[in-house]
């Protein structure tokens, strides 16, 4: 192996979840740390720490320079960005590059491709994957024709406007002449522009994403969709894998989908395309791709019994895919709950301080990724994110009776956490029926 | 304002009649600072038979331990000045040049005491305090982490 020292340019959970995997492979670790993470589990597991800045992560996460040389100072021959930070920035990819480090990620262009999101559509589209119907329209005749492609219901949206302005919704064909003139004319008189488009409505949807791993040569394999749909403000909360009541047809066309969509951009190492799964039509549309790992791996990891955060390293290593897609075979259920340091008595406001307490579930089938022990702090300038909760069971019912207990057996003293919302969440017929959509944590 | 070669000249006459080693003008668009080499060489003229000791000491170790030992060792204590950054630390503008501090010298919160390069940028670092300084703890060209003492420096009102 060509890499023996990564550079980890993260903290909190990913972090700990990161040296685990160096550790596996036989690699050293040498983690950056700002002035407030440096007494966290990570900087007590890692090889080595440097402390990189002051407490604010625009003065130390996110300072590319500042990162490249200290990974560059500390003999570091790869280095690993993690979720958030600095993980889909192109320039910090590329400085990485350009200095003989191996960035354990896709390549700066890659980056660039997806994150630019109306080029993803157009790569969605190429490759020939559906993408949410939709048309801008400069007449009415135009609309009319547009409308009796995407079908109803439909959003006639001002071009100009912006946060739900200027939208109205459609239902049936023959109210678009006059929705179409109505909007326009508002959309003239608030935006300065009559300019409208049209997009199918989504009225009930559901988040499901693929994981995929590619060599960066064309070779893509998928490791099965997770459901992410339990989102409050576009957070996700809870995941899981498979993703329940959807048909076979459908998974299987989402599979193939996101392969196509990745192999298209001949995708380098671990990252995710998400869709958006219109219940009503029994359909789905690309929404993006993220071209990290993902908070959520684990769920993936639990039901293949491959190490995701191993695979990508040993793919920036330049050793291509280790695992076949007839290797992954997914066995039984896993659901992941996100522990936050929040407080659900104040609408979910960040709760940081002194954890005083932190006893996390242990047993068969639990898996908990967190950094907080007993006398740990929740830093105020970072997500709240505090671990992340990960059971598996034979089958969903299993799952779901070993998450009941996990969450009955989790402690945590010193700050709120949203594990009371989880445990209601649980307790809900419909989250226990599976296949809630995006709009459930509003409903209960 | 814009400063003459002949203002210039008479600046730095005025510096070398002054008590002062150091001045820093700032006008706009024009920066020029003025250090006197003579007397900074001779501030370290006495501990410097320690730095030779130290070296002697450490020889017989094997190869360069890249430890942040100190320089120049010193017995009095005084107040960390810390590095506002990481990166390499530089004890002189350029190689081959007289060090910005030494030993015994007498600093005030704009004197610059190092540079800290980050992927080849130079940031200046300043004493940030008024004082004397009794100890160099940082290596020059060596690694430093955001919040390592770079100085000490004994407070003087």
């Amino acid at each position: 192996m060509a890499i023996r020292r990564v550079f980890i340019a993260n903290r909190g959970e990913i972090a700990v979840r990161i040296i685990r995997s160096c550790k596996v492979l036989g690699l050293e670790t040498v983690l950056a740390v700002s002035a407030a993470d440096r007494d966290s589990l990570g900087a007590r597991l890692a090889d080595r720490t440097v402390c990189v800045g002051p407490p604010r992560s625009t003065d130390s996460y996110l300072k590319i320079e500042t990162i490249v040389h200290a990974a560059l100072a500390t003999g570091a021959d790869a280095v690993h960005p993690g979720y958030g930070f600095l993980s889909e920035r192109a320039p910090f990819a590329r400085l990485c590059e350009d200095n003989g480090l191996v960035f354990i990620g896709p390549t700066p262009a890659q980056i660039e491709a997806v994150g630019d999101k109306l080029r993803a559509r157009h790569e969605a589209i190429a490759a020939d994957v559906p993408v949410v119907p939709g048309a801008e329209v400069n007449s009415v005749q135009e609309a009319v024709e547009a409308a009796a492609q995407i079908g109803t219901p439909l959003l006639v949206k001002a071009v100009g406007g912006g946060g739900g302005r200027g939208m109205k919704r459609v239902d049936v064909l023959g109210d678009v002449p006059q929705a179409v003139e109505l909007a326009s004319a508002e959309a003239a008189a608030a935006f300065g522009d009559p300019r409208v488009y049209l997009e199918r409505y989504v009225s009930s949807g559901r988040h499901v994403e693929l994981q995929v791993l590619g060599d960066g040569r064309g070779e893509v394999i998928h490791l099965g969709e997770r459901d992410c749909s339990v989102q409050r403000r576009y957070q996700k909360l809870i995941e899981e894998t498979p993703a329940v009541g959807l048909s076979k047809r459908l998974l299987d066309d989402l599979h193939a989908a996101g392969v196509r969509f990745a192999k298209r951009l001949k995708y380098r190492g671990a990252g995710t395309v998400e869709f958006l799964v219109d219940c009503d039509r029994d359909c789905f549309y690309f929404l993006e791709m993220n071209s990290r790992i993902q908070v959520e791996h684990p769920v993936t990891e639990m039901v293949t019994g491959f190490d995701l955060v191993a695979e990508q390293i040993c793919i920036a290593n330049g050793e291509g895919l280790r695992i076949r897609q007839p290797e992954v075979v997914l066995h039984g259920h896993a659901i992941e709950c996100r522990v936050n340091a929040e407080d659900p008595a104040q609408d979910f406001r960040p709760s940081p301080g002194l954890v005083s307490r932190a006893d996390w579930p242990t047993g068969d089938g639990v898996r908990v990724d967190t950094y907080i022990e007993s006398g740990a702090r929740v830093p105020p300038f970072y997500d709240s994110l505090m671990g992340k909760l990960i059971v598996h069971g034979k089958d969903r019912h299993a799952a779901l009776a070993l998450l009941e207990q996990a969450l009955a057996a989790t402690c945590i003293e010193g700050v709120a956490t949203n594990i009371g919302f989880h445990r209601k969440v649980l307790g809900n017929a419909e989250f226990r029926l599976g296949g809630v959509d995006t709009g459930f944590v509003n409903r209960i | 304002m814009s400063l003459t070669a002949a203002d210039i000249q008479e600046i730095m006459r005025l510096v070398e009649a002054s008590h002062f080693d150091e001045l820093e003008l700032e006008t706009d668009g024009t920066k020029i600072v003025l250090r006197r080499g003579a007397a900074v060489s001779a501030a370290v003229a006495a501990p410097a038979p320690a730095v030779k000791q130290t070296a002697a000491v450490a020889a017989p170790a094997p190869a360069a331990a890249p430890a942040p030992a100190p320089v120049v060792a010193s017995s009095a204590g005084g107040e960390a000045v810390t590095a506002p950054m990481l990166g390499t630390f530089y004890r002189q503008p350029k190689p081959g040049a007289p060090p910005f501090v030494e030993v015994g010298m007498p600093v005030d919160a704009e004197t610059v005491i190092g540079v800290i390069e980050v992927m080849k940028l130079m940031n200046t670092v300043r004493a940030g305090i008024k004082g004397r300084v009794t100890e160099i703890v940082a290596a020059d060209g060596g690694l430093v982490e955001f919040g390592d003492t770079l100085i000490r420096v004994a407070p003087e009102a």
